[in-house]
C-alpha cells in the first residue's frame, strides 16, 4: 500500500480521527458505540492534559507497580553475542509484565469518568488479571471475557482473576480464543457502555484505544531512553520488543521513533514457521484490512474472514496487530521479523541459564530476534554496540508449557545435555530463519 | 427513487410501516437460503436483507451467529452472496446485502458495489462503518446508484443523527435496543424516541431493529416506524428446524404472514 509519509515530529502520531499515515487505524465500529468513544477520547485527552491525573497516574505507577523498571545490562548475555544487550525488567512490575502500566491508567481514567464497571479480554489471562488486579485496587466491579479453550489451557490464571474479585466468562462462540473474547467483550459493552470502561488489553482497536494504550505503556520506553543516557552515556543502536497486538512495543519504541540512529525492531511469532501457515505473523504475512475497530494488517483468507492463528505463546496468539506498528512497518520505521516456537523457546531457555532470568515465553520472541541484532551490531560496531531488549513479562505462568517443551520436572532424567546445547548454539549462532 | 425507497413509499400510502426480513446466505446452504428468502418475499415481505456471514460479528447475538458459522463451516463464499441476491433481485422485491466492512474491503469497494448493482441488488447496510468513516463506501454506492443504510442508536447525538440521516438513501436503520441483535420479550422505550429524532434530521424513511419476533411486537413498533426489521427470529425458524426443509420454509412463512399482518394493523 502506497502512501505519502507526512513530515514534522508528529508524522507517526495519528490524527484527530485516529488514523496513522492517513491510512491505518480509525474507528470501524458500530455506532452504538461511537458516543461511547468519543466520550473516551476527550477524557483521555483532557486527563493526559492535566497535570493533577499524569502525577496520579505516576504516583500509583511508582508506588504500588514498581516502576521505574530497571535497565539491566545483561553481561553474560552480552560477552555471548559480542554486544551490549540491555534488559528493560518490565517482568519485575507488580503482575510480572508490562500490562499493569496499561490497566492502571485505564482503571484511573474510568474512576475519572464516573463509571463503576470495567471489562476486559484476555488470551493467556496476563491482562485478564492485570485488569483484575487493577479493579480490586480502584474497587470497581470487573468481567473478564476469556475464549474457553484458554480457560481450560490457563486454569492457574482463571482463578487468580476469581481470587482478585472479578467475573470470568468463558467465550464459547467462533474460534473460542482472544479474538473471540474481544467480540464478546464488545458485545457487553454495547449494552453496557453508560456505566462500563473497556479496559482494551493491547494498543489495537478503535481509536482511541491504540493512541491511549501506547500513551498509559510508553513510561516503559521513555524510562529506557533517559536510563541508557544516565548509565551508559548513549542511546542504543537498536530497541527490541516481541509484537502480538503490540502494546509493550509501542511502549517501547515510542520514546525512540525520533532517533534516527536508533533501529526498532518488533518480533511476531512465527508458530511453526510462516511457511507453515501456522503462525501469528501479522505484519511480515497479512494483508491490510479492518478486524476490531482498525484498519491493520490482518491474517485473513481471500474473502476478508479472519484466519485463525497459531503461536506457542497465548498472549502473542492474534490475527491482527495494532495500527500504529503497521504504520511503522509501511513507513519503513521500524522492522517486524518472525520467531519460532522453537527460537523462542530456544531462548528462554538461554536467558534462564545465562542471566537467570526467566521470561515469559512472549517476551523470549524478543530475545530471540534481538540475539541476532545484536550479533550483527556487534560485528559492525564491536562490543560497545547496545541494544535494549523490552523484557516484558516473567515465566512463571509458561511452566507448564516449558515443561512439556523441554520434558523437565523428571529428576532423574533432567532435560541437561539439550539445554547445554542451546547455550552453545548460541555463541555460535542461533537457526537464523529469524533473519529471513 | 431507488427501488427500496418506492417500497417504503408504497407501504406509507397504504398507511403501513413496511415488512424488512433478514437472513444470512449460506444457511442453510446456498440454495436453502434462496428458497427460505423467496418464502419470505412470497409470504409478504417488503424488502429483504442478506447478510454476508463474517468471521468477527461483533454485533449480533448468538441466534444469527450460529447460522452465520454454519454458513462459513459450509464453505459460503461473498460471491455466493451475490448469487444469493440476484436469485432474490429477480422476485421484485429490493434486496440489500447487510454486511461487516472487512469483506467489501478485501474484495475491493468498488468492484463490490459495480458487482453488487449487476446483481440487482438494491443496497447495502453497514453495521461496523459510520458515514464519518464511509467515505470509499459511499462514493462508490453513489456511482452505482446503491442505497447506503446506515445505523443509529439510542446513544447518538442529535449531530450524529442527523449527519447519518443525511448520508443515509434507502431508510435509516434504527438499532433501538442497546444490545447487540437477537429476538426479546419487551420492548425498549428507547425506540420511539429515537425514531422521532431521526425523522427530525431528514425525510428518509426510518426502519426500527429491536428483536420483533411476533405480529403483535411489529404492531406496535409499525405505530411509530416506518418499517420494522425482523432477523433473529426468521434465522430461529431455520435453526430450530435443521433436518426439515420444509418445515423450516414453513414456519418462515407463518412468521412471515404474522408479521405482515402486524405491520398492518397498527394504524388501522
Amino acid at each position: 500500500m502506497s502512501v505519502s509519509v507526512p513530515s514534522g515530529p508528529m508524522r507517526y502520531e495519528a490524527d484527530e480521527r485516529g488514523y496513522f499515515g492517513q491510512t491505518w487505524g480509525g474507528r470501524f465500529m458500530p455506532e452504538a458505540l461511537v458516543a461511547a468513544l468519543d466520550e473516551l477520547t476527550v477524557a483521555w485527552r483532557d486527563a493526559m492534559a492535566d497535570e493533577a491525573f499524569v502525577a496520579d497516574f505516576e504516583r500509583i505507577l511508582r508506588e504500588y507497580a514498581g516502576t521505574p523498571s530497571r535497565l539491566y545490562h545483561a553481561e553474560r548475555l552480552s560477552e555471548t553475542v559480542g554486544a551490549r544487550v540491555l534488559l528493560k525488567r518490565e517482568d519485575l512490575n507488580h503482575t510480572g509484565a508490562h500490562k499493569i502500566r496499561n490497566v492502571l491508567g485505564q482503571a484511573l481514567l474510568t474512576k475519572r469518568m464516573g463509571k463503576t464497571r470495567v471489562i476486559a479480554e484476555t488470551g493467556a489471562g496476563q491482562h485478564g488479571v492485570a485488569s483484575a488486579t487493577a479493579a480490586a485496587w480502584f474497587d470497581l466491579d470487573c468481567t473478564v471475557y476469556m475464549g474457553a479453550v484458554d480457560t481450560r489451557r490457563q486454569a492457574l490464571n482463571v482463578a487468580r482473576m476469581q481470587l482478585l474479585g472479578a467475573k470470568v466468562v468463558p467465550v464459547e462462540s467462533g474460534s473460542a480464543t482472544l479474538k473471540d473474547a474481544i467480540n464478546e467483550a464488545l458485545r457487553d459493552w454495547v449494552a453496557s457502555v453508560d456505566h462500563t470502561a473497556y479496559l482494551f488489553g493491547t494498543a489495537a482497536g478503535p481509536h482511541p484505544f491504540p493512541s491511549m494504550v501506547r500513551d498509559f505503556c510508553r513510561g516503559i520506553g521513555d524510562e529506557a531512553r533517559a536510563q541508557c543516557l544516565e548509565q551508559f552515556g548513549v542511546l542504543p543502536d537498536a530497541v527490541a520488543a516481541c509484537v502480538g497486538g503490540g502494546s509493550n512495543a509501542i511502549g517501547l519504541f515510542t520514546a525512540f521513533l525520533e532517533d534516527e540512529g536508533v533501529e526498532i525492531h518488533g518480533f511476531e511469532p512465527g508458530g511453526d514457521g510462516v511457511e507453515t501457515g501456522r503462525h501469528a505473523a501479522t505484519i511480515h504475512a497479512g494483508e491490510p484490512g479492518v478486524l476490531h475497530g482498525a484498519r491493520t494488517y490482518v491474517l485473513q483468507d481471500e474473502d476478508g474472514q479472519t484466519v485463525e492463528s497459531h503461536s506457542i505463546s497465548a498472549g502473542l496468539d492474534y490475527p491482527g496487530v495494532g495500527p500504529q506498528h503497521s504504520w511503522l512497518s509501511a513507513a519503513g520505521r521500524a522492522t517486524y521479523t518472525p520467531v519460532t516456537d522453537a527460537q523462542a523457546m530456544d531462548a528462554m531457555a538461554l536467558l534462564s541459564r545465562t542471566e537467570g532470568i526467566i521470561p515469559a515465553i512472549e517476551t523470549a520472541h524478543a530475545v530471540a530476534g534481538a540475539i541476532e541484532v545484536a550479533k550483527r551490531l556487534g560485528q559492525e560496531k564491536g562490543p560497545d554496540a547496545t541494544i535494549i531488549i523490552n523484557l516484558s513479562g516473567r515465566g512463571d505462568k509458561d511452566m507448564g508449557t516449558a515443561i512439556e517443551w523441554f520434558g523437565l520436572g523428571d529428576a532423574d532424567e533432567g532435560p541437561e545435555a539439550d539445554l547445554a546445547q542451546v547455550e552453545a548454539d548460541a555463541s555460535s549462532g542461533l537457526d537464523t530463519e529469524a533473519q529471513q | 427513487m431507488t427501488s427500496t425507497s418506492a417500497a417504503f413509499a408504497k407501504a406509507r400510502e397504504e398507511g403501513r410501516a413496511a415488512l424488512v426480513g433478514y437472513l444470512p446466505a449460506g444457511y442453510p446452504s446456498v440454495e436453502g437460503s434462496i428458497r427460505a428468502l423467496r418464502a419470505m418475499v412470497e409470504a409478504g415481505c417488503d424488502a429483504i436483507e442478506i447478510g454476508l456471514p463474517y468471521s468477527d460479528p461483533v454485533m449480533d447475538g448468538p441466534t444469527i451467529q450460529a447460522a452465520a458459522q454454519a454458513a462459513l463451516d459450509g464453505g459460503v463464499r461473498t460471491s455466493d452472496v451475490l448469487r444469493v441476491v440476484e436469485a432474490v433481485a429477480e422476485t421484485g422485491v429490493p434486496t440489500l446485502v447487510m454486511t461487516y466492512w472487512n469483506p467489501i474491503e478485501r474484495y475491493g469497494v468498488q468492484r463490490w458495489a459495480a458487482d453488487l448493482a449487476a446483481a440487482g441488488g438494491a443496497g447495502m447496510i453497514t453495521p461496523d462503518i459510520t458515514p464519518d468513516h464511509g467515505a470509499e463506501w459511499i462514493a462508490a454506492a453513489d456511482e452505482h446508484d446503491l442505497d447506503k443504510v446506515f445505523l443509529v442508536a439510542p446513544s447518538s447525538t442529535d449531530e450524529r443523527i442527523a449527519m447519518t440521516a443525511r448520508e443515509s438513501r434507502g431508510f435509516v436503520y434504527a438499532a433501538a435496543v442497546m444490545g447487540v441483535t437477537g429476538a426479546r420479550e419487551s420492548s425498549s422505550d428507547l425506540a420511539g424516541p429515537l425514531v422521532s429524532r431521526v425523522r427530525a434530521g431528514g425525510d428518509v424513511p426510518v426502519a426500527v431493529g429491536i428483536g420483533v419476533s411476533t405480529g403483535d411486537q411489529a404492531a406496535e413498533v409499525a405505530a411509530y416506524a416506518d418499517g420494522v426489521i425482523v432477523g433473529s427470529a426468521f434465522v430461529r425458524c431455520l435453526l430450530d428446524h435443521e433436518d426439515d426443509e420444509q418445515a423450516g420454509l414453513d414456519a418462515l412463512r407463518a412468521l412471515t404472514t404474522d408479521l405482515a399482518e402486524g405491520v398492518r394493523r397498527a394504524r388501522s
